[in-house]
């Protein structure tokens, strides 16, 4: 009897794997791994892309995560032709694991797909008087943002804070307690993005740290808060790469990615395009006025020296300045 | 089991067939230790390994860190008390649900086994909305170290329960009617009748629910604020450290956990060979 019920379980799962695996050779499957927020803008350039005359009977896997998970995932072997992640840092671990080219900042775009910049939710009414950088590290003032060692995101946001601090003119010492001060006013350092923005949207915190990207998501999921973009702020890029035994078809869904008709999609749905043109169009007026907040910096620049750089002097395990200053807060 | 049989002078039935099952046996331990290796043994040598992989200051460093250190003691603290707090409170619920009569009690029943069903995160989530910010009824407990005790009482409740429940039913109450019936009190009865039968089921449980919370990461990612130095448990502090590209230095701290778990594993273990020692003359 138990033998039989086994087997009538195994039997439809055997035939649903068969049948799986020979839905998939009929035609290329482009396999995106992808963090978590992109998805409706993704499956909408998916549905889109099946129209053109390059992604006619292309199937597409599509996997949403953590971006830091899902590039170790890829790097430790999950199938993926095109990674879409939230930092060059992510890519540069699947590079590290040989599956992507090292020079991947050089293709069209430098590999980048849409931006935004590191930006504050604060609560509807904005009663903290919440407008800069500076503010938030007023007296009262919870500010919620993530683990820098486990969130990219949160790495936005703290080389943000600094990058700030520098270009109003503080030196780097004073720059780095600035930091310090802001991580004493943090009441939630979450383990992801999601989680940071699910502990301010449930109520704890005055200040959400987050993707400007991320806040116009949230705000279309039909969550309460008010955009605050600080002067400066720090421009983030975020990277789609096709890896390397991709078939063809990956690449041809990366620049119809970047064709003005989907940047504008990009740009209807809380990204900064990256084709800057696309944002005169009519229907995209009120959007464009959104993304006038005022002057940016980028990893490139001086203060960072690039990715690799500012991952080692901040967020090294041992000997980075993240350490000294959770340090400070924790101890 | 072995040595008890060894020990007894009348097992010849049972030696027979040892002797004649001796291949079966044989294929037996071998089935048992080739799955034992392969889902315990191998993980916890190559956790091990990976731990030392870039050398013994790089362990020490790993594990001497504050924030590791803090992180430890949180964990073990909660557990501790978590586990206290199960103990009386699972014993209590077990010896109501087999003791006492009452409407409803194999709903009661059914919904202990409940935290178990319910993915951690999901656990997590709704502790936050109940004893969140937004409370509805008005208790905000989150994002303290208050809130890490009470997700891991949540999740670890059924394990006591679950424990002590089977022994309870099995207890005779004749045993309990006679010290009764010879003038001891309710209290003396529970003391020297009723707890060193409950003991072993009580201690299983207790281990069970001990290794739990100290592994438990999914309902308190949400709920503990995962400030370092102040609400950040062990699981969401090495999470961090794989997150962040230090795979060895989560392991270094990992096994800490594991070494420090397993020294608690087997004084309990010992604790429970100790009360049991009467049953087995």
């Amino acid at each position: 009897m138990r033998r039989l019920l086994l087997l009538a379980l195994l039997v439809p799962v055997a035939c649903a794997v068969v049948g799986a695996a020979q839905a998939h050779q009929a035609g290329t499957t482009v396999n995106l791994v992808a963090y978590s927020t992109p998805k409706p803008v993704m499956q909408k350039l998916i549905s889109r892309f099946g129209y053109t005359s390059a992604g006619n009977g292309v199937s597409f896997s599509q996997s949403y995560g953590p971006s830091g998970s899902q590039a170790r995932a890829i790097a430790a072997g999950q199938p993926a032709s095109i990674a879409f992640l939230s930092t060059g840092l992510d890519i540069d671990t699947i590079a590290d694991a040989g599956l992507v080219g090292k020079n991947w900042n050089k293709a069209p775009y430098s590999g980048i797909a849409a931006d935004s910049v590191v930006a504050f939710v604060v609560r509807p009414g904005n009663p903290k008087h919440i407008h800069g950088w500076n503010d938030l590290v007023k007296s009262g003032v919870q500010v919620v943002t993530p683990n820098p060692f486990s969130s990219g995101s949160a790495k936005w946001n703290v080389l943000a804070a600094y990058g700030a601090a520098r270009k109003s003119g503080m030196s780097d010492h004073q720059a780095v307690q600035f930091v310090t001060k802001l991580f004493k006013h943090v009441v939630s350092q979450d383990t992801s993005g999601s989680n940071a923005a699910n502990t301010f949207f449930s109520g704890k915190g005055d200040v959400l740290i987050t993707y400007e990207s991320e806040a116009y998501s949230a705000f279309a999921a039909g969550k309460q808060g008010k955009l605050i973009v600080p002067k400066p702020t720090m421009l983030i890029e975020l990277p789609m790469v096709a890896l390397k035994d991709a078939p063809s078809a990956a690449k041809a869904f990366i620049a119809y990615a970047h064709a003005p008709k989907q940047q504008a999609i990009f740009a209807a749905n809380g990204y900064r395009p990256v084709v800057k043109s696309v944002l005169k169009r009519p229907n995209l007026a009120s959007w464009a006025k959104k993304y006038k907040t005022g002057p940016t910096f980028n990893i490139r620049d001086r203060l960072f020296g690039g990715w690799l750089k500012a991952n080692r002097v901040w967020f090294d395990q041992n000997t980075g300045r993240m350490v000294g200053i959770e340090r400070v807060v924790g101890g | 089991m072995e040595a008890s049989a060894a020990r007894a002078p009348h097992v010849r039935p049972r030696e027979a067939a040892r002797a004649g099952g001796r291949a079966s046996t044989a294929i037996s331990v071998g089935i048992i230790s080739t799955f034992l290796t392969v889902v315990v043994v191998l993980p916890i040598a190559a956790l091990v390994w990976e731990s030392h992989k870039s050398g013994a200051d790089a362990f020490w460093q790993a594990v001497s860190n504050p924030l590791a250190v803090s992180a430890l003691k949180l964990t073990f603290g909660a557990a501790f008390i978590v586990v206290l707090i199960n103990i009386v409170f699972g014993t209590v619920t077990a010896w109501v649900l087999v003791r006492d009569d009452f409407p409803g009690r194999s709903i009661v029943n059914a919904v202990i086994d409940l935290p178990f069903a319910l993915p951690t995160i999901v656990a997590g989530l709704t502790l936050l909305a109940l004893y969140g910010p937004r409370s509805p009824i008005g208790i905000d407990v989150a994002y303290t170290r208050t809130a890490i005790v009470l997700a891991l009482c949540f999740v670890t409740l059924p394990f006591v329960v679950r424990t002590v429940q089977p022994v309870l039913l099995e207890l005779d109450t004749e045993m309990e009617e006679a010290a009764r019936s010879l003038g001891a009190r309710q209290t003396t009865v529970f003391r020297r009748i009723v707890l060193p039968n409950l003991l072993p089921g009580i201690l299983s449980g207790a281990v069970l629910a001990l290794a739990r919370a100290l592994g438990e990461i999914g309902s308190l990612v949400l709920i503990a604020g995962n400030i370092p130095g102040h609400t950040q448990v062990v699981s969401v502090y090495v999470l961090n450290q794989i997150e962040s590209g230090d795979p060895s230095g989560a392991a270094a701290v990992a096994v800490v956990l594991l070494g420090a778990s397993f020294v608690l594993l087997l004084a309990v273990g010992a604790l429970r060979f100790f009360v049991t020692r009467y049953e087995r003359g």
